[in-house]
């Protein structure tokens, strides 16, 4: 193993950890809103509350170190991701703002206001789909040097139906991950109305994301063959990501083992996002950029990656911490205590 | 759109996220350990009202982070967004404390996440001050991190530029720079002086507007203590940041205080303005510049005469450190006043219109803050990274810049006027008063 695929793979991996764990935030946050319109808001607020309001700082910097890494182990990406990104990066700037503030504003700050909500919920959904473009523009096609400078096409890019597919795919995992990952909590709260409103919305998601998922590759074999044939060699992850969704729709439909069909669901995006990831390689935008020829010098890959092992010395010990005390506290998920300053 | 209009509204946008995120963030460097020596005082004295303090104090400071990190996420990607160019040679020499950082903000999240819900859940309050250090921790390296990257772009250390080629390349020679430690030291004693005499001017506008219990009283006393030493500490440090600038960056202190012809024992101009390119109706002051730059009277102190016009500062910046200097000292009198006159029992530091001097300090720290980092970037035009690239050689080629700058300053006005709106209400709703009484908190010793 290199140091280019020690980098790529580690803000791979924190990357994957931010969609999880920023999936379960933003679908929460849409779920609410849609409560709110008919009339249950109780039951999901409280799981908002208790869950979500400790934790989210911890999301968005899973986002911060994805950004401030890549431009550490791969500096050529600021040059043309950065010149091109502009408007839709500052959308999402925007929108993980309203929900910041939701937090701190709504939660903390224990004032309810009904289109707070709704302009949280709604920026749940666009931040995947606005920061899902970057990966459909590393596929190719829609930057072109002019000048020696990289100019975004967006004609191009919003009549592609690659795009739409992928914002798609990105909006319904959002909302299929979030379900079932708080019909787990809520039914570990012990909350059985709120646990049967949410395994319905996650097996009515379950559909559409593994459609889409499937129609992204048919489009692929359009848009770039090179990285479709390429996918076609890593097949057994895809596989394996399929049986393991059939796993977790299973398991729900019998609604059995909801932490299971969780860890399932889990393995199954794993399996999909690195199997994905790999046969990308080696480009970060085709067909500029690769890995190697974007790769910082070796002085600083080595500096970064000691940082990195030392950080996470530092890092896991306190996430388990923070995992025991809020998601596997018994009185504390099930609301019986209440410890906020 | 040119692209000299690209730099100009980068410019614009970058200054206004900057200095937006800075007073968030500087609150957030410092109000974790005013909490953590509130709370420990309480501890140590078994006085529930310092404990309260702190609480109160944790729960408002929710409110600040939470603007904080976004606008720090919005200055993080915007880096990137608008000074791509300086992104990419910066990624190379100087990546690591931007990617350490990350890490003391994983470390300050994870902990006060822990802090804010753990309140009475332990039954030794120790354990539950002891979650506090890592977030104060935390906090203060994430600006120690930040600081060096800002000192690294002043001067530029631990690589060779041989034919645009960037050799040698030594990240820790980066990091450890000649201007890091006089910054880093400034800036975080600055964050703990500014939040120090925030916390004050919070307390003695509750003593004005008629509350005059005891809780703010002793408020006020203890960060007016802390005060003065950090702001004793901050003039100090501020010092040897004027010493190295002579020595490493002389065309920014010569901007700064209107020094246009090297000469050895140089007089310190105060105020005054320029007529014709001559400094008219300044306070002179004899010597002080060289004392100021070298410690010694006689000493020659270079001028801008020693530097191309196109690579001298905006002479603009002499007014920002007269700002910031000015602040500075006030500060260190006003609580030396008020705690030698609490202590000889003088009757005028209990008085009203003292009282409102101390809350105008609050905004007054911020106002040095902002102007500190004014005089230190503007100080360093036309550079971005000092002597090897220029600001308009940096940012980006894309279009959109102005549509963009229109749309974060609409945000960062409405977090900023929300973050007050809710932090009023908040504790409005929830006086001390009633506070202490559900809590049956009347106990607790007198005011020290
Ligand atoms: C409450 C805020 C505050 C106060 C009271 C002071 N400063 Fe300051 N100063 C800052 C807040 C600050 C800062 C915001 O933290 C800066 C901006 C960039 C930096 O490194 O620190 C700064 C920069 C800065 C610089 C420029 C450093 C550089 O560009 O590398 C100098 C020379 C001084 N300060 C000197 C002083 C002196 C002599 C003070 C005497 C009282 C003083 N400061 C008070
Ligand atoms: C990682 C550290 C930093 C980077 C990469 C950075 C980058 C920049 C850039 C690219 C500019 C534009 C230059 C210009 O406008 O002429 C700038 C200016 C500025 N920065 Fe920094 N900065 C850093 C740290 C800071 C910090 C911590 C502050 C404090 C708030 C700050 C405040 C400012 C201000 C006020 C300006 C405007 C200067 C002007 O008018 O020219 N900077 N900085
Ligand atoms: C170019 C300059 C800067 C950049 C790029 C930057 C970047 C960031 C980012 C990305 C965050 C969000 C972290 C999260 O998600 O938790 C943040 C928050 C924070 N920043 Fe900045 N920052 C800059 C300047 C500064 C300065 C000058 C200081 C201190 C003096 C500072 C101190 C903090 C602190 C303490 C936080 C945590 C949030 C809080 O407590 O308010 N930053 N910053």
């Amino acid at each position: 193993m290199n140091l280019e695929i020690i980098g790529i793979s580690v803000l791979w991996t924190f990357l994957f950890g931010y969609i999880l764990v920023g999936a379960i935030d933003f679908g929460a946050g849409f779920f609410n809103a849609y409560s709110l319109l008919t009339g249950k808001e109780r039951i999901l607020t409280k799981v908002i509350q208790r869950y979500l309001s400790p934790v989210w700082e911890v999301t968005n910097v899973f986002l911060v170190f994805f950004f401030v890494g890549i431009i550490g182990f791969f500096p050529k990406t600021a040059f043309y991701y950065g010149t091109t990104l502009l408007v839709p990066v500052s959308f999402g700037i925007i929108l993980l703002a309203i929900r910041g503030s939701y937090y701190a504003f709504e939660t903390y700050g224990a004032r309810r206001h009904k289109g707070y909500s709704f302009m949280y919920g709604l920026a749940g959904l666009l931040i995947p789909a606005s920061l899902s473009i970057v990966l459909t523009i590393s596929e190719g096609g829609f930057i072109e040097m002019v000048d020696g400078h990289p100019v975004l096409d967006y004609w191009e890019l919003f009549t592609s139906p690659l795009t739409w597919s992928i914002v798609v795919l990105s909006l319904s995992a959002t909302l299929y991950i979030s379900a079932v990952f708080l019909t787990w909590y809520a039914n570990k709260a012990g909350d059985r109305e709120a646990t049967d409103l949410l395994r319905k919305y996650a097996l009515i998601w379950s559909l559409p994301t593994i459609i889409t998922a499937g129609g992204i590759i048919f489009e692929l074999s359009n848009h770039n063959y090179e990285h479709y044939a390429n996918i076609q060699t890593f097949w057994p992850m895809f596989l394996i990501s399929f049986i393991l969704f059939i796993g977790t729709v299973w398991l729900f439909w019998r609604r059995r083992h909801y932490g299971w069909a969780f860890g399932m669901l889990a393995g199954q995006f794993a399996f999909a996002f690195f199997g994905y990831g790999a046969s990308h390689y080696p480009y970060l935008l085709y067909p500029y950029l690769t890995i190697y020829d974007s790769f910082t010098n070796p002085a600083m890959a080595i500096s970064l990656i000691v940082a990195f092992i030392l950080g996470l010395c530092l890092l896991i010990p306190s996430l388990i911490l923070l995992m025991r005390l809020f998601l596997f506290n018994k009185a504390y998920v099930k609301g019986k205590k209440n410890f906020h300053a | 759109m040119g692209n000299e209009d690209a730099v100009f509204y980068s410019r614009v946008l970058t200054e206004l996220t900057l200095s937006f995120h800075i007073i968030y963030a500087t609150i957030g460097v410092g109000v974790p350990l005013m909490i953590m020596i509130a709370q420990w005082v309480g501890i140590k004295k078994n006085d529930e009202h310092y404990i309260l303090l702190a609480r109160r104090w944790a729960r408002g400071f929710v409110i600040t982070v939470a603007v904080g990190v976004v606008t720090g996420t919005a200055i993080g990607l915007q880096l990137s967004l608008l000074w791509p160019n300086f992104m990419e040679l910066a990624g190379n020499v100087i990546a690591l404390p931007l990617f350490m950082e990350t890490f003391a903000f994983f470390f300050e999240a994870i902990f006060l996440g822990i802090y804010l819900y753990t309140w009475d859940r332990f039954e030794n309050q120790k354990k539950h001050l002891l979650l506090l250090v890592p977030v104060a921790i935390g906090a203060s390296f994430s600006a120690v991190f930040i600081t060096i990257v800002n000192a690294f772009m002043n001067a530029p250390r631990g690589f060779d530029l041989v034919n645009g080629e960037l050799v040698n390349i030594n990240p820790i020679i980066a990091m450890f720079n000649p201007a890091m430690p006089t910054k880093v030291a400034h800036v975080v004693i600055t964050a703990y002086m500014t939040s120090a005499f925030i916390l004050a001017a919070i307390a003695a506008f509750r003593l004005l507007k008629g509350s005059n219990h005891i809780y703010h009283k002793k408020a006020l006393h203890l960060t007016m203590k802390l005060g003065l030493v950090f702001a004793i500490a901050s003039a100090i440090i501020g010092d040897f940041s004027g010493k190295y600038l002579a020595e490493y960056q002389p065309e920014k202190l010569a901007a700064a205080e209107w020094h246009f012809e090297t000469k050895e024992g140089a007089e310190l101009l105060l105020l005054g303005v320029l007529k014709d390119g001559e400094p008219k109706y300044a306070i002179k002051v004899p010597f002080g510049l060289s004392i100021l730059a070298h410690n010694n009277p006689k000493a020659e102190v270079i001028g801008l005469d020693q530097f191309p016009v196109d690579e001298q500062p905006p002479l603009y910046i002499h007014y920002l450190f007269n700002i910031m200097v000015f602040i500075g000292m006030w500060m260190v009198l006003l609580a030396a006043w008020y705690l030698i006159g609490m202590r000889r029992g003088w009757k005028n530091v209990r008085t009203n219109w003292f009282r409102w001097l101390i809350v105008l300090g609050g905004p007054l720290v911020v106002l040095a803050i902002e102007s500190g980092w004014w005089l230190a970037e503007v100080g360093r035009q036309p550079w971005i990274l000092r002597h090897i690239m220029r600001v308009d050689e940096a940012a980006t080629t894309s279009g959109q810049v102005d549509v963009m700058l229109m749309l974060f300053a609409l945000l960062y006005l409405i977090l900023g006027i929300g973050s007050v709106v809710v932090l009023r209400r908040m504790f409005k709703r929830n006086p001390v008063e009633r506070e202490l009484e559900e809590r049956h908190m009347e106990k607790g010793g007198d005011v020290q």
